[in-house]
């Protein structure tokens, strides 16, 4: 955090505020000018695509696991192949989404080349799948049977119950388990570098290329030194910083809905 | 930590004894060089490393870390010499702790590689590759580009630019010789290791750019020549400033060598004023200091150091290069080199005879 900070400094000092409003990036010497916007609209659109996409496929396989399948042997088969997911390197979530689901953009005709804010924000989805699945899945599991069968007593359907027994119990819970994948869809830096064009610019819309805050710090890190150096530890700050407001965030919703 | 050290220094120790003992007139040295710079000529300095270190049982290690934090690593003084791609200007080595040499070891060049279907020559002049590169040309069958391609089927399909999106010595090389060749380059751009691009697609290295190119159609961008010449990637004739069209190879890289170069070896190769040269080419630098006794080196590390670096400039390890498709100095350079090398010091004292 200290180190962070300090080694931020010197490019708050040059561009004041303007550093994380500024669209302008431009790295070459004598005219150097940064800004980090492209960056942070890049990991946050990136990472809300992710999140939305990823929301109806986990959350279905959790109540499946969780509930309908509940002990039988299909659940824990699933849930095992769902856990393997977090177990896959990111850099073969890269090169699929290179050879497979980036042609697959360019067919559709979304986008002319396949790399965009949308082919990162796809395979980022499949990555937090299994985060928020299985805390979910616990939560899902960890609602007492008491109210469940109370509620089927009185003539629940099994819709009725998720609805308004399961859910309403579990929701911080799952609330947080979503939060954990959001922040794991901020942070992921290879896959993303592969797929989202590493252009440095704010994108006009979300078959554009792009680019994130962890894709251009693992990017450009090697060559850089002087402004440039501080203006990408400055980013990893920011990425720090926007990590621990939606975490923030997630907190006091947390706090605002929990029983 | 200081246990940790001893172990490793004991494990350094023992192996190194163990190789003596095999080689029989190998002499045991404790003495182990460490490297870090650019990643350009990295599969040469690799290969050059070890056939170095079995030969002559000195221990090197080269950290392919970048030029910058290979001229990082030597102003904080951790390793015995440093590589980089682009020399350092007056100012920047004014920066540096000490005076510093740079050394060149080899030449490479920057390959214009593209992918278009059915097209297997192509002729790009500098107004071709300024327009191309500035976003100006945008489909393939420009007027522009059918003019320097006569006889061409250049097909319908939309200009995909392709660039290097981690700062690199090779963006640096080709912003060089754009910035030679296009004023308006030069204003709107410039030259660096990594830039504000007007158009296009960054890929992650050479292996990135080229991977990008070749599942494009219409994709054109730039690649190290080493690695298009390994990968026999499809690339095209650049105009060179005699106004011919030069195919990149290792002759015509080395050609761009053959002008007038200052005594320090410090200087882009770029837009070569020979006739044969391709004119995309650039030298790639080690860096040392010029005073050996710093920070309590002993002598032997110094002596060890020089003795690798005058290795590296001579013919066995050239031809090493040409293994790997570098481009190898010529003769001048190599006694430019040697020239430099005899002027590094320990205490004050030449190491080099």
């Amino acid at each position: 955090m200290y180190s962070l900070t300090s080694g931020a400094i010197p490019v708050f000092k040059e561009f004041g505020l303007r550093f994380i409003v500024s669209s302008e990036w431009n790295p070459t010497e004598g005219r150097e000018d940064y800004g980090a916007l492209p960056f942070i609209v890049g990991t946050v659109l990136t990472s809300v695509i992710a999140i939305i996409l990823c929301f109806p496929l986990a959350f279905s396989t959790s109540l499946f696991i969780g509930e309908y399948y509940r002990g039988t042997r299909m659940a824990s088969i699933t849930g095992t192949m769902v856990d393997m997911l977090a177990g896959i390197p990111s850099i073969v979530y890269g090169l699929w989404g290179f050879y497979v689901l980036r042609p697959m953009i360019v067919a559709f005709g979304w986008s002319a080349q396949g790399f965009s804010i949308f082919t990162a924000g796809v395979v980022l989805a499949i990555m937090i799948i299994p985060y928020a699945t299985s805390i979910t899945t616990e939560i899902i599991k960890m609602v007492s049977n008491d109210l469940k069968e109370a509620a089927y007593s009185l003539g629940a359907t099994r819709r009725e119950v998720i609805f308004s027994v399961i859910i309403p119990n579990a929701r911080s819970g799952i609330f947080t388990s979503y939060i954990l994948a959001f922040g794991r869809a901020l942070g992921e830096t290879m896959a993303v570098t592969m797929l989202i064009g590493n252009s440095n610019i704010v994108p006009k819309g979300i078959f554009q290329s792009g680019n994130t805050m962890a894709s251009v710090i693992a990017n450009q890190f090697g060559e850089a030194d002087g402004l440039k150096l501080s203006a990408l530890v400055a980013i990893g700050l920011l990425l720090f910083v926007i990590t621990g407001i939606i975490n923030g965030i997630g907190k006091l919703i947390i706090k605002k809905y929990s029983v | 930590m200081k246990n940790l050290i001893g172990i490793l220094a004991l494990a350094v120790l023992l192996s190194s004894c163990g190789n003596s003992s095999g080689g029989g007139d190998k002499k045991s040295k404790n003495v182990s060089l460490t490297a870090a710079g650019a990643t350009f000529p990295l599969p040469f300095y690799n290969l050059a490393i070890k056939n170095y270190s079995s030969n002559t049982g000195t221990l090197l290690t080269y950290g392919g870390v970048g030029s910058g934090g290979g001229i990082r690593s030597l102003t904080d003084k951790v390793v015995d010499f440093g590589a980089t791609d682009a020399f350092l200007s007056d100012d920047k080595e004014a920066e540096m702790p000490a005076e510093i040499v740079h050394i060149p070891t080899c030449i490479g060049a920057v390959v214009i590689a593209y992918s278009l279907p059915g097209v297997e020559d192509l002729n790009l002049s500098n107004e071709n590759l300024q327009d191309i590169f500035l976003g100006r040309i945008t489909n393939w069958n420009d007027s522009k580009l059918k003019e320097t391609n006569p006889g061409i089927e250049l097909p319908d399909l939309a200009v995909t630019v392709v660039h290097r999106s981690d700062g690199s010595g090779t963006t640096y090389i080709f912003s060089d010789f754009m910035s030679k060749i296009s004023s308006e380059w030069e204003r709107v751009v410039g030259r660096g290791k990594s830039l504000k691009w007007p158009v296009g697609l960054g890929g992650k290295g050479n292996p990135g750019v080229a991977g990008t190119i070749k599942q494009t159609a219409g994709a054109i961008g730039y690649i190290g020549s080493e690695f298009a010449f390994a990968q026999k990637i499809p690339v095209a004739q650049v105009e060179n400033s005699a106004g011919k069209y030069v195919t990149p190879s290792l002759e015509s890289i080395s050609a761009a060598a053959q002008g007038e170069i200052p005594v320090d070896t410090k200087v882009m190769l770029t837009c070569s004023s020979d006739p044969d040269a391709y004119p995309i080419s650039g030298f790639t630098w080690l860096i040392l200091y010029k005073e050996q006794a710093y920070d309590g080196r002993s002598k032997v590390q110094a002596e060890e150091t020089l003795k690798f670096l005058s290795w590296i400039i001579e013919k066995d390890a050239q031809a090493l290069a040409q293994q790997v498709n570098y481009a190898p100095l010529p003769e001048k350079t190599v006694a430019q080199a040697r020239k430099i090398l005899g002027s590094v010091v320990f205490d004050g004292q030449p190491i080099v005879q």
